[in-house]
């Protein structure tokens, strides 16, 4: 078997992975021995080989492994898979959380006007027909006589459904125990229907 | 590439340790498994995807899906080859992803039909790996590789910088073994003629070679 150069630059590769039957190797080393080209070639292919071949040609960026063990690390903490799991929960459920709030928001919102405080707590169990009493430049409402009214000469009554619907919020103090703050024992305890505001509002008044 | 074990049986044998206890639930056990390869785990994506960034967030994710998957891992593979292959497939999977979205030029048709004519015969002589401490050497090396066209590029790196056989390469990258002989003979001749033209160009010059002598 004889063959040119051409032939030989076919087969080079596969004679370098020992891919090329006996009679071909030989045929090939014959040509080697004979044609400078061709070994010129094959000397350089494997060059090629052998340099590619070797690890330092792999360069890889500083702290690559460093980074590699640490996301290792948390992904045997949180499995791609457990991850994919819980984010399928989380969006419907945060979903429905956010709409559960808003409702529950837009449902205490019985006022027209904006609250006057961002310290606002409308009050839930205080009866409609209440007498209260507002003060100019103020944001609360109070029961008539409380210690914390300001401009106490510039006062006017209405009822607490009124003062709700300008905008007014309870006072933390007077209005404590229809608020949903600190006293829900105490509150629940007392259920508003029973109490007679208007009257504890008189007895407050002439105690004073 | 050879990473070289004081004692090749030792180290197998350490391997296949702790494949078992990362497979009986030890994952905390299984950056120790991986870490001789991670270099090569990196260079096959880069390979593919060519962008350091995208190559290491591959890398990562592969080796994620190894651990995940580690129990599917059978001992009669290589355990370097089958990680190896885990990471073609995210970069290979990336980059169709990223192809959707850029609609950039497909260089993937058929093979070059014509053969492949070598353009420089000069005399050759061995380079002695020494060269490859130099960065200098390095880089042209590397520049060389990344002139190839992909297709070429990315058989030549898993066959002679991952050491996947032919077989493997094939199964890696889903074309006929064939495809894998031909690119390889054109990838290895390209470079050879990209890299004695380095030469004259003077980038070896402060190798070591005698006077009047190429590297090939």
């Amino acid at each position: 078997m004889v063959v040119n150069c051409q032939q030989v630059w076919k087969e080079i590769s596969n004679y370098i992975e020992g891919d090329v039957d006996a009679g071909l190797r030989a045929a090939m080393d014959e040509h080697f021995g004979a044609c400078t080209r061709c070994k010129s070639v094959l000397e350089g292919t494997r060059n090629v080989v052998q340099l590619y071949s070797d690890e330092r040609m792999i360069e890889v960026p500083t702290g690559f492994g460093r980074r590699l063990e640490r996301r290792l690390a948390h992904g045997a903490r949180v499995r791609p898979s457990t991850w994919s799991t819980w984010s399928a929960w989380l969006v419907p459920v945060a979903a429905l959380a956010l709409i559960a709030g808003g409702l529950r928001w837009a449902n205490s919102l019985t006022v027209p006007h904006p609250l006057q405080s961002e310290h606002a707590q409308p009050g839930r169990n205080i009866p409609p027909d209440m007498v209260v009493v507002v003060s100019a430049g103020a944001k609360d409402f109070h029961v008539p006589g409380c210690d914390v009214i300001h401009n106490k000469d510039k006062i006017r009554t209405l009822t607490a459904k009124e003062a709700i619907r300008e905008g007014y919020v309870p006072c933390v103090r007077c209005m404590r125990k229809y608020l949903q703050i600190a006293s829900i024992s105490q509150a629940s305890s007392e259920p508003v229907g029973e109490l007679s505001p208007s009257v504890e509002a008189e007895d407050r008044a002439r105690s004073r | 590439m050879n990473v070289v074990l004081s004692n090749p049986e030792e180290g197998t044998t350490r391997e296949q340790e702790l494949i078992a206890q990362v497979q009986r639930g030890q994952a905390e056990l299984f950056y120790e498994l991986v870490r001789p390869y991670e270099r090569r785990v990196y260079a096959a994506a880069l390979a593919i995807l060519r962008n350091e960034a995208d190559a290491e967030d591959a890398a990562q994710e592969a080796m994620l899906k190894a651990l995940a998957n580690i129990r599917q891992f059978r001992a009669e593979a290589r355990f370097s080859t089958w990680l190896i292959q885990i990471t073609v497939n995210e970069a290979l999977m990336r980059r169709r992803r990223e192809r959707t979205r850029m609609t950039e030029a497909i260089d993937d048709h058929r093979d070059d039909e014509g053969e492949y004519t070598p353009r420089d015969f000069a005399d050759w002589r061995e380079i002695p790996s020494e060269a490859l401490e130099r960065k200098e050497v390095r880089q042209k090396l590397a520049e060389a590789l990344s002139s190839l066209d992909r297709k070429y590029r990315e058989v030549f790196v898993l066959r002679d910088m991952e050491q996947l056989n032919i077989q493997e390469t094939a199964e890696a990258l889903g074309i006929s073994v064939a495809s894998v002989k031909t690119r390889l003979l054109r990838a290895r001749l390209m470079l050879r003629d990209v890299l004695a033209g380095g030469w004259e160009q003077g980038w070896f010059s402060r190798l070591p070679f005698e006077k009047g002598t190429k590297p090939w």
